[in-house]
């Protein structure tokens, strides 16, 4: 039974014990209330910084979200909402509606996203789930294809919710496959054998592999030999492969990116074991939408999401909403071009701010995010030195930070610092900030 | 070669094959409509309620601008992930929940997880209560709908408390303790009692003098109680329906930790689109877990903050709640009545968007398969697709659920009449059959 000591409203008779909640209630909120994730929140919520009104709250540079084009959609929303009204006819908003999305959404969802990928891709209307996020795309892949107690292979470092959205209720286990700086953070198939091999002596069944590309929390894309090879593996082995592309549309670099979905195709590999995650929080700034979206072509699959989808169905006047928005190429067009530019601006002036400290960004070319070595401002070469590093920088520098240990890296002193919810003038405050560490670092 | 995909993929156990879903299949392909198909098949399955359509459509039309443009607040609202929701909406939702209750029970706002429908709510809150293998008692009849909701993903099992017309499908001490033992027969470990209060599929509340003897119940046991209240502004007369809430309060709290609630805009609000449900539970632990893991089933931020505006709206509120009410009770009457003159006695009834119809004495025999028997009947012939009350597992045979919100008056006279012309019908087969049987007996 949980201490009932935390955030009690109202009076609580002590007089009977209450009943328990079940041991994955239990064991859930005690893995959250620990993360670095959580405490960070905290800070940020009770002192944020605002460059005006509180200059020394805690920066937010932990939320992967990109700001920087956001006036563009508001811009347009304000400029054809009209249009974007459901033509006053509110009897097209209330009813029950096809519970995994509206056809008129996933067709210009499929449009927007082949504009996003540069046409590399034609995504099927027929073939997709709309989701409440990609939170919930991932969590009900999770459930499809696999059963509690199983496992999935994902390379490490990895995004630190693939722990809640996998674990909690759908009850699959994470293998991390640790990639290491020496290889550039690459994904070596021999280390995804080797840990596939390790479980099944276990006895722990693999059923997939999951992966972001662009990859969250690094930043890199996957190449087109890799994605072969994944593929090779994963046929080989019989199981799915996961491919989490939210940040689709975050490459800023000269870079290809190059989806899963595309290799399958063109090379002739078996599709029906290759799943895409896509979704709205990132690649528009829409977080608050909950519009995420399930690509597949295994119709076991599809069909087992669609009788989920009851659990996670998304408002039907925000679906509407979207449609025009999505299907205007023009927009479409102009937004991802002006998004890249801000983007990449934002990217090199925070890397270059960073090396004048001696601190150095991984090399990246996609994500709204650095993936920096601080490793040389610790105290100790171990993740007990990295947890005191980022509780100096969240509580000296007041900045918060996702420390790699969160993410499973095995090297210390990496962390992943976010720059698309600031602007261009916060950046010299961010370094500021900074030095109080680093100055500190050197007496 | 084939790769493993979850059971569930090609199982059956969601009951999917049950009358309940083969019903909307007769209607999808062969859907009623008074011009272009007057002879097609009558959604009477569906518990939707539009009956107070209009009343929505004059508010959102007025308030269009602001409402769906998200107004001056548009980046907030666009980067509003929260999972502890809007406060505004909270506020308001919580507001709307006492003023559905006539202010007899009061809400904080504090204790509300919102969730993507209710249907999300009752799976999440199962998730929270219990394990996998334990199970939660339900009275029977129950909406079809749990066996998913609550089952499924969670892997938890419902053990039914069974309740008959000799007491008007009230649930007895008797049949709760039936229900316990049974779940101990099958080494499941009892949760928590489930109810539907306003009951779907009976169309009726359920009285205090019962809610007290469940929470007495839940609590000697020490299990917990949720009440799903998805109903609760469907009530015909306001002061006719007791809340599990009012009770917690006028006892000021005793006990509450282990009691929840569940509540929809989809049904008092007739907004199922919008996807809005929400758990309202006493327990603080239960709270802020619920809270967490409703990341996978989260609100849209503009729908919140739409909504915000008008459920903070008095005077819609007001007068939204009140014109519904009666209106349901007006076509509730109407349907009573019209089934009366077809000689078909109904459950009496006091809430809902459904009655509890008593088709006993036309099944040629008293068994499951005379009910689905003239339940097919229905169906294909009449052309009236209402729900069998085996596919909600009612122990006893001869009950349909039969909506009425869903479709305009005159589509009601329609359907009324054709379950009119159908009972005469029968009833002069019979006469003719008895007649025949008579000569026989004397000529044969």
């Amino acid at each position: 039974m949980l201490k009932s000591s935390i955030a009690g409203t109202g009076v609580m008779s002590r007089s009977f014990s209450p009943a328990a909640v079940s041991s994955r209630a239990t064991s859930m909120y005690r893995s959250e209330h620990e993360s670095t994730n959580h405490v960070g929140q905290s800070k940020c919520s009770d002192d944020p910084y605002d460059r005006a009104t509180n200059p020394n709250g805690v920066i937010q540079l932990e939320i992967a979200e990109n700001r920087l084009a956001m006036d563009l959609v508001k811009e347009w929303i304000s400029d054809n909402v009209k249009a974007s009204l459901i033509d006053s006819d509110i009897s097209h908003l209330v009813p029950y509606h096809p519970i995994d999305g509206l056809l008129e959404l996933k067709t210009a969802l499929a449009a927007f996203m082949g504009q996003v990928m540069l046409e590399s891709i034609s995504l099927d209307p027929s073939q997709m789930i709309i989701t409440a996020g990609a939170t919930s795309a991932i969590e009900t892949l999770s459930f499809c294809l696999a059963d509690p107690g199983d496992a999935v292979l994902i390379p490490s470092p990895y995004y630190t919710g693939y722990d809640r959205n996998l674990k909690w209720r759908a009850g699959v286990e994470i293998i991390p496959v640790p990639c290491r700086s020496i290889d550039n953070f690459r994904l070596s198939i021999s280390s995804l054998e080797l840990a596939y091999n390790q479980a099944m002596k276990r006895g722990v069944k693999v059923r997939a592999i999951f992966l972001s590309n662009p990859s969250n929390p690094i930043g890199n894309l996957i190449d087109r030999v890799t994605l072969h090879e994944l593929l090779d593996f994963v046929t080989e082995k019989n199981i799915h492969l996961v491919s989490d592309e939210v940040f689709a549309g975050s490459n800023h670099g000269t870079d290809e990116f190059v989806s899963i979905a595309d290799v399958a195709h063109t090379e002739g590999f078996d599709k029906t074991r290759v799943h895409v995650i896509y979704g709205l929080s990132k690649v528009l700034a829409l977080p608050g939408f909950r519009i995420g979206v399930i690509c597949s072509f295994n119709e076991y699959v599809l069909a087992t999401a669609k009788k989920y989808a009851r659990f996670f169905s998304v408002s039907v006047p925000t679906q509407r909403l979207l449609v025009p928005m999505l299907s205007d190429v023009n927009f479409a067009l102009k937004y991802i071009e002006i998004k890249k530019k801000r983007l990449r601006r934002m990217y090199e002036l925070f890397v270059e701010g960073l090396e004048q400290f001696g601190i150095n960004c991984f090399p990246s070319s996609a994500g709204y995010y650095c993936w920096v070595n601080m490793s040389n401002l610790m105290r100790s070469n171990s993740e007990k030195g990295e947890l005191e590093l980022w509780d100096k920088l969240l509580n000296i520098s007041k900045i918060n930070v996702t420390p790699g240990s969160e993410c499973r890296c095995v090297e210390p002193g990496w962390f992943r610092i976010c720059f698309t919810t600031i602007t261009e003038d916060d950046i010299p405050v961010v370094m500021k900030r900074i030095k109080r560490i680093t100055a500190n670092n050197k007496d | 070669m084939k790769m493993l995909i979850h059971r569930l993929a090609t199982s059956k156990a969601h009951g999917e094959d049950s009358p309940y879903f083969a019903g909307w299949k007769a209607y999808e392909e062969n859907p009623y409509h008074p011009l272009n198909n007057p002879s097609g098949v009558i959604q009477m399955g569906l518990a939707e309620n539009q009956v107070s359509f209009d009343l929505l459509e004059e508010y959102l039309e007025k308030e269009q601008e602001q409402v769906f443009k998200c107004g001056s607040n548009f980046r907030e609202t666009a980067l509003f992930q929260d999972y502890h929701g809007l406060k505004d909406f909270k506020k308001a939702l919580a507001s709307f929940m006492g003023e559905i209750r006539g202010g007899r029970a009061k809400f904080d706002e504090n204790r509300l997880v919102l969730t993507a429908g209710a249907t999300a709510a009752n799976e999440l809150l199962t998730f929270i209560l219990a394990d996998p293998g334990d199970c939660l008692l339900v009275p029977t009849p129950y909406y079809p709908g749990f066996d998913r909701d609550l089952r499924w993903r969670t892997r938890v099992n419902i053990i039914p408390i069974h309740c008959d017309s000799s007491n008007d499908f009230q649930v007895t001490r008797k049949a709760l303790e039936d229900a316990y033992k049974e779940a101990e027969k099958k080494r499941s470990k009892v949760k928590g009692v489930l109810l539907t209060n306003p009951s779907n599929p009976l169309g009726k509340v359920i009285p205090r003098k019962i809610l007290e003897d469940i929470l007495d119940f839940v609590t000697k046991k020490n299990m917990h109680l949720i009440s799903d209240e998805i109903y609760s502004g469907s009530v015909f007369a306001p002061n006719e329906f007791v809340s599990v809430a009012e009770i917690i309060e006028e006892n000021g709290y005793k006990n509450s930790e282990r009691v929840h609630i569940v509540y929809s805009l989809s049904k008092d609000l007739g907004l199922p689109g919008f996807r809005v449900g929400a758990i309202y539970s006493y327990n603080p632990n239960v709270v802020i877990t619920a809270t967490r893991m409703s990341s996978f089933s989260l609100v849209s931020s503009q729908t919140q903050r739409m909504l915000a505006s008008m459920l903070s709206n008095k005077e819609f509120t007001e007068k939204y709640i009140r014109t519904n009410r009666e209106r349901l009770r007006k076509r509730h009457e109407k349907i009573v009545e019209g089934l009366k003159e077809a000689e078909i006695e109904c459950l009496e009834g006091n809430a809902g968007l459904f009655v509890w119809m008593n088709l006993r004495p036309l099944l040629e025999e008293r068994t499951r398969e005379g009910e689905l028997k003239i339940w097919e009947t229905i169906v294909n012939e009449v052309k009236l697709n209402i729900s069998p009350g085996s596919s909600c597992h009612c122990s006893e045979v001869g009950w349909f659920r039969v909506c009425f919100a869903n479709m305009s008056e005159k589509t009601l006279e329609v359907a009324l009449k054709r379950m009119k012309d159908f009972v005469e019908k029968k009833k002069n087969k019979k006469q003719q059959q008895q007649q025949q049987q008579l000569l026989g007996y004397y000529f044969g």
